[in-house]
């Protein structure tokens, strides 16, 4: 409980209109959609500028109260879940788009923007350009997401994670300071990180341990004016690393997914590998596809594999980014419940972490889907194990929580290493860890963070 | 189990071999296809079962209905050969089969049967379709579509089911005796393919044109010509049941719409093109639907005029890229309805 004097300066600095300590809001923050136990923080505030964003810092330090984060809330893995109480720091009021760079690609806007308002605003005012999003709810934020290492449907053709999209970054340190990062912090342009020594990395992946990002410089991409899907469809999955490979060394697919799941029945036992392209004529598009089909010729003369035909309906939803069927297939058991074990591992891992997933699924009992979207020209993929469940069933909860743990360990085991891992997750990623890697991630930590505030019980070792 | 029907001396005394010489696909001379001819009657195999498209269209070619097509979909079954890849093939098994969820509905005639195709239920409506119930789905899809993927051994282990699902889930309750056959498909099972196999059909279909022409007769104060040109994309199965075919020129000439004459129609049809993205041939996919569409649009047509849904999922975006709209049969005859 944080007593009311502190609460009445984060009133003052807030308005009390964005500050609270009411049980029922303080319930909502104290989860995620995941397994992970919920921890009450004592008060959540929604600060509106930087300067907000500094003077709550400020007396966090001062008290030593823990400071969580949070964009979206979307995580599944309670990484803004307050482990030790405190502050939880929704950043969604700061969702103001400050900047969109046409002729040099990029865009500026606040930590609290979503997903669904950058493209939304792109699609509107700067038709010929997007962003590469992420199949999380359109709610999910930029900075969010860059933040975890996410990443989406142009992680394929453009250039890998999220995070490695970022031209800059604004920080509130967990001492006060507000600082820049890239070019940003030299000239008024926001295009790059280079020739400076790097330093976005501090807050890249760190779970919001290092800081509070306020702004990111985004990469934009152009919006060519027609997209279509191809699906391969296959029955062996060990074919899957050779086909992919394939079909990244065309250069001309846009997105490509991998996906085995036993429901609906009609695709239980077969594997989708399903590829975007776009273009900006049809003889574009067509020679494209044409380019896929010749890489894949040899499986499907041989009538072992095939590109499936996608009628209009099921089309419809292939384009779509974010794609509406995730999130569907999140609610598939009723209830609210979705863990989703992200694991960034070799193309090659593909087929042993198909295997391993079907197998650890059917010893705890749960349903699943399991797939792998191809990151940055096939240098890995990002694994899914996506494990929906019915919230209420208790009993379910703890079958997917063996499975989470058992597919932690198999991810790192198979050479991959989980995404955005829950706290034992983190424990098992640090014990395998290099010491001396550990040691300079804790010697950052301790220099940047030195009162031990920012969202306290993440990248710790026991 | 149910087995082809088929008169091998039939064949065997044909001087003109129709069934190959008229094929659009498979270009040989009279002595080739002999040979050729031969070897299916010996279950020996063809390049013919390798190349054949699947459109049905020698089920019509042949002067004496001797149903050399489910002979091909015969052979090709007995010696392994598969003309969608395996993966494809074996998941849209599993899609289509009977689900046994089955449940008596209560229904009056006439009765619509949608085929798989309830997502196109929409389509039943306004005067045309005044007062009719449907039903749909995969307990009482015909399953026909599986003479694509050399099958017949599917469809005659599930027919029986479905009549049976069809009469005692449906019919009987209803005191119904017949069903409007939404797609061609499912009236070519009743009317060409089960008696082909010896299989008794225990109700009384009707091909959907057959109806909206009756009902167009009935309406016909009421139509307000179209006066518009239009282009028909005849479906593979109603090769099947070419007997039904003068019922587009008959429903035209009710609703004021001109059919000015096209190279690919009637006998002459060509594939939608669907078939063979599923058979993986690309190249032939790209020339038939450049070659359909293109003929369509020739004609001054401003309309492209589908029965079969798949046709229209396959053909709608090439031919309105052509500037033509395309439109089904019966949403065609709603519009002369005023509707």
């Amino acid at each position: 409980m944080l007593d009311q004097e502190i609460i009445g300066k984060l009133k003052t600095i807030l308005g009390s209109d964005y500050v609270s300590d009411a049980a029922e809001e303080l319930f909502i923050y104290s989860r995620d959609q995941g397994v992970q136990d919920p921890h009450m923080p004592d008060c959540v505030v929604m600060p509106g500028s930087a300067p907000e964003v500094q003077e709550i810092i400020r007396l966090a330090m001062q008290k030593k109260i823990p400071v969580v984060p949070m964009g979206g809330g979307l995580l599944l893995s309670g990484l803004t879940v307050p482990l030790k109480g405190g502050i939880v720091l929704d950043m969604k009021r700061m969702n103001r788009i400050i900047e969109i760079n046409e002729r040099s690609h990029y865009a500026v806007v606040e930590a609290g923007t979503s997903q669904g308002m950058l493209d939304a605003y792109l699609r509107k005012h700067h038709p010929g350009l997007k962003h590469s999003l992420p199949d999380a709810p359109p709610s999910a934020t930029i900075a969010g997401n860059i933040a975890i290492h996410g990443s989406g449907h142009l992680s394929q053709s453009e250039g890998g994670f999220h995070s490695e999209m970022v031209t800059g970054l604004e920080v509130v340190l967990p001492t006060g300071e507000l600082v820049k990062f890239g070019s940003c912090s030299t000239v008024p342009a926001w295009f790059s990180r280079a020739p400076l020594p790097d330093l976005v990395g501090l807050f890249l992946g760190w779970n919001g341990t290092t800081g509070v990002i306020t702004k990111v410089g985004i990469k934009l991409y152009p919006r060519p004016s027609l997209h279509d899907v191809m699906v391969f469809m296959t029955e062996d999955i060990d074919l899957a690393p050779m086909i992919i490979s394939r079909i990244i060394n065309t250069e001309v697919a846009e997105d490509i997914n991998y996906a085995l799941a036993p429901k609906p029945d009609y695709l239980n036992g077969f594997q989708m590998t399903v590829i975007n392209v776009t273009a900006n004529s049809e003889a574009e598009i067509k020679m494209k596809k044409q380019i896929i089909r010749d890489a894949l010729h040899d499986f499907y003369e041989t009538k072992e594999a095939g590109f499936m035909p996608v009628p209009p309906n099921m089309k419809a939803g292939f384009l779509e980014a974010p794609q509406k069927a995730l999130s569907k297939f999140a609610d598939v058991r009723k209830g609210g419940g979705f863990e989703y074990v992200g694991a960034i591992m070799p193309i090659e891992k593909i087929p042993e972490a198909c295997r391993a997933g079907m197998e650890i699924t059917a010893r705890n009992r749960i349903t699943y889907s399991l797939g792998a979207r191809i990151i940055g020209r096939g240098h890995c993929a990002m694994f899914f194990f996506a494990y929906p469940f019915n919230r209420v069933d208790r009993e379910e909860v703890e079958r997917v929580k063996k499975a989470l743990e058992d597919t932690n360990k198999t991810a790192l085991q198979l050479g991959g290493i989980p995404w955005k891992a829950e706290v034992q997750g983190q424990q098992l990623i640090l014990k395998q860890m290099e010491p001396e890697t550990y040691r300079v991630m804790k010697k950052i930590r301790d220099v940047l963070d030195p009162a031990g505030i920012m969202n306290p019980g993440n990248w710790e070792v026991g | 189990m149910h087995e082809l029907i088929f008169n091998t001396k039939l064949c065997e005394n044909c001087k003109t071999l129709d069934c190959i010489m008229k094929c659009q696909y498979i270009e040989m001379d009279l002595d080739e296809a002999g040979r050729e001819h031969a070897k299916i009657l010996r279950g020996e195999e063809s390049r013919i079962l390798k190349d054949c498209v699947t459109c049905y269209a020698c089920e019509e070619y042949c002067p004496s209905r001797n149903h050399p097509f489910y002979l091909i979909v015969e052979r090709q079954e007995q010696l392994g050969i598969h003309p969608v890849p395996k993966p494809i093939e074996k998941s849209q098994v599993i899609m289509m089969g009977p689900r046994g969820k089955i449940k008596q509905k209560e229904l009056k005639a006439p009765v619509i049967d949608m085929c798989f195709f309830d997502i196109m239920k929409g389509g039943i409506r306004g005067k045309l379709f005044e007062g009719a119930t449907t039903i749909g789905g995969s307990d009482v899809f015909c399953n026909l579509m599986f003479l694509h993927f050399a099958r017949n051994s599917t469809i005659r282990e599930r027919l029986p089911l479905i009549m049976d699902n069809i009469m005692k889930y449906y019919l009987e309750p209803a005191g119904v005796k017949e069903i409007i056959c939404y797609h061609d498909e499912c009236y070519g099972t009743y009317t060409s393919w089960a008696p082909a196999f010896g299989i008794d059909v225990p109700f009384r279909p009707v091909h959907l044109f057959d109806y909206i022409y009756h009902k167009l007769i009935d309406l016909k104060p009421d139509i307000k010509p179209l006066n518009v040109k239009a282009a028909y994309q005849r479906p593979c199965s109603n090769r099947l049941c070419p007997e039904t075919d003068h019922f587009v020129d008959d429903i035209f000439n009710l609703i004021g719409v001109e059919r000015p004459k096209r190279t690919y129609e009637y006998k002459n049809a060509l594939c939608c093109g669907g078939i063979p993205e599923a058979a993986q041939r690309f190249d032939l996919v790209e020339e038939i639907q450049r070659k359909n569409v293109e003929d369509m649009k020739s004609t001054g047509a401003q309309y492209g005029v589908f029965n079969c849904p798949f046709c229209f999922w396959t053909l709608a975006e090439p031919v309105a890229k052509a500037g033509m709209i395309p439109i089904m049969m019966s949403d065609l005859c709603l519009m002369a309805l005023g509707q």
